[in-house]
């Protein structure tokens, strides 16, 4: 299966994750779905075999609520059992809760709180800087995410320290709970923020699209002295049309009717693009 | 052992061993003059990280360098590090179980005149309130580099509070064997436990000096682990006496005056007294001036032994 269609394959389990638990936050899981797949079947060095490999890449999804993206890519790489997932997923007594949870394999920190991932993260790259070792590190942020003052702390510490390690993408979907970003608070231009602070900036004009994820990526690999960040504008919701761009899907639960609708989309989809 | 600041201690016994381990890392922000990592800085300056005016960078970073192997020691003032990076230290040091030391400098009220921003008379609340994160005061330099010591063997979170200012011996060399999580017993008594941590410790023992020339006996407890408190300890002198009080440089709710009387009130049920700061901003003044005026020196802790042991409040 191509990356393109694996996304929507991986789009249909966290679909399913969300309907067995009845929770969960599925309009940032369907917009970074594309970010996750790239990086985990195409660019990182990680697999369970390596997961305590000091030279293993590092990932933090700092964004911890696309929890079930995540358990999706998770599964699907070997780290966790899908069933197991299913069966446990935010219930009673479960390790399967809603944000990152390090006691399951694959998982490097807990998240949950915003705005902790990116320093998180200029850690683990400084710590790879001070060891020579080549691993890199990606972090996955949220835009609404960006209106916490730590993720500043962190992108200054990144510069500062020369971390071309360190490579953080941006899910610019525009919306948050509350809707709108540039309402809520606004980020824009938040290519010339991340610029000021010392970082090189790849605008991916299309988050959904792994190809072109993949040239921003690879272009950051080559990118030496300074940190870089993939802002990539993605669609809250991506997959199906009643979802789609809508602040209200920011954790709704599909009811039968949406359920049966959004798998339909997204099998449409996913054959659309294995015969593409 | 010479009077010596126990941040000092800290830095000291953490450059020996950093000597042999570069998987040591400190960390401070813009704190290494206050910390008195300066010499640290400058001997190991592959193994230090600046993080400049940044309190939750510090504690993040440090998650993240531990997360990669690294024996991380975050320094910075107690109330700040306490506080402004309270989530930090509860995710991605506690709840992400990374091997960070939060070392907690001038605290109390060791920043005297600087005013209630610059106190830390909540932070044994606040650090023990987070589940996986331990709580070390310790009392003396001897002490503080055998704690360090004990730290540096495990992989687990733990916050250490110590003072600015150079800390009365209270335990002379080749006369102390520290013991992890251990209370030390420094005096036996019969009337009445005093049970404190850090500074307080020597001015608990000062008390008990005082009122054994009025033939009362004061056990004194250095409980330097107010998390995991001593429990054993605190049964064993709640038994042996007729009131506890306890002795700390801290806010009255939530330190180790809770934690004693919630373990005494369980247990083995004594009247209990907690010698603390005030729920207040605390008077301006040096530290001595400060703890003179609240009771929380040799003459006051006496006073209120006394008092405890007479409730009608006459002179013993």
């Amino acid at each position: 299966m191509n990356l393109s269609a694996l996304a929507y394959d991986l789009r249909m389990d966290a679909v399913e994750i969300i309907r067995a638990g009845k929770a969960g936050h599925i309009g940032g899981d369907m917009s970074v779905m594309e970010i996750l797949t790239e990086l985990y079947f195409a660019q990182m060095r990680i697999s369970p075999e390596e997961a305590e490999d000091p030279d293993r890449d590092r990932f933090v999804l700092s964004k911890g609520h696309s929890m079930e993206a995540y358990y999706a890519v998770l599964a699907r790489k070997g780290f966790l059992d899908k069933e197991e997932i299913l069966k446990g997923f935010s219930q009673f007594g479960s390790p399967y809760i809603g944000h990152p949870n390090n006691k399951l394999p694959g998982i490097e920190m807990n998240s949950g709180s915003l705005g902790h991932g990116l320093p998180v993260c200029v850690g683990m790259a400084k710590a790879g800087k001070m060891d020579g070792r080549d691993y890199r590190v990606y972090v996955v942020m949220g835009d609404g995410e960006l209106a916490e003052g730590s993720v500043w702390e962190g992108a200054m510490a990144a510069a500062q320290y020369h971390l071309d390690n360190l490579c953080a993408v941006v899910d610019r979907n525009r919306l948050q709970i509350s809707g709108n970003t540039e309402e809520v608070m606004g980020l824009d231009d938040l290519h010339a923020k991340f610029r000021s602070f010392g970082w090189h900036v790849i605008d991916v004009a299309d988050g959904n699209d792994v190809a072109e994820l993949h040239q921003a990526f690879e272009e950051a690999k080559e990118t030496k002295g300074k940190p870089t960040v993939l802002i990539a504008n993605t669609v809250k919701g991506k997959g199906s049309p009643i979802m789609e761009n809508r602040a209200d899907w920011h954790h709704h639960v599909p009811t039968d009717e949406e359920y049966e609708r959004i798998m339909a989309d997204l099998q449409a989809e996913k054959t659309r693009r294995e015969e593409a | 052992m010479e009077k010596t600041a126990n941040k000092q201690m800290i830095c000291r016994t953490l450059m020996e061993a950093a000597r042999e381990d570069r998987n040591i890392v400190a960390l401070c922000s813009d704190s290494r003059g206050s910390g008195s990592f300066a010499p640290f800085a400058k001997d190991f300056p592959e193994q230090f990280v600046e993080t400049g005016i940044a309190e939750q960078n510090l504690v993040s970073i440090a998650a993240g360098l531990a997360r990669c192997g690294k024996k991380a020691y975050a320094v910075s003032p107690a109330c700040f590090l306490s506080a402004r990076s309270y989530e930090q230290c509860k995710v991605d040091v506690a709840y992400s179980n990374t091997n960070v030391k939060l070392i907690g400098i001038s605290g109390g009220v060791s920043y005297g005149a600087l005013g209630m921003s610059h106190h830390s008379a909540q932070d044994i609340a606040a650090m023990s309130a987070i589940p996986n994160m331990r709580v070390y005061l310790p009392s003396d330099p001897l002490q503080t580099a055998e704690l360090v010591k004990a730290l540096l063997k495990d992989e687990k979170p733990a916050y250490i509070r110590v003072g600015r200012n150079a800390a009365e011996p209270v335990y002379q060399e080749g006369e102390y064997s520290f013991v992890m999580d251990k209370a030390s017993v420094m005096r036996d008594g019969r009337d009445v436990a005093l049970i404190a941590c850090g500074e307080m410790v020597a001015a608990a023992k000062a008390a008990a000096e005082i009122l054994e020339k009025e033939g009362i006996g004061a056990q004194v407890l250095d409980m330097y682990c107010v998390k995991p408190l001593d429990e054993e300890a605190v049964i064993r002198a709640a038994s042996q006496v007729r009131a506890v009080v306890t002795v700390e440089e801290h806010g009255p709710f939530g330190g180790l005056g809770s934690m004693v009387s919630q373990v005494v009130a369980r247990t083995w049920p004594k009247p209990v007294v907690n010698l603390t700061l005030p729920d207040a901003p605390v008077i301006a003044g040096t530290s001595a001036e400060v703890f003179a005026y609240y009771g929380l020196d040799g003459a006051g802790i006496a006073e209120a032994v006394r008092k405890i042991l007479r409730p009608d409040g006459k002179e013993a």
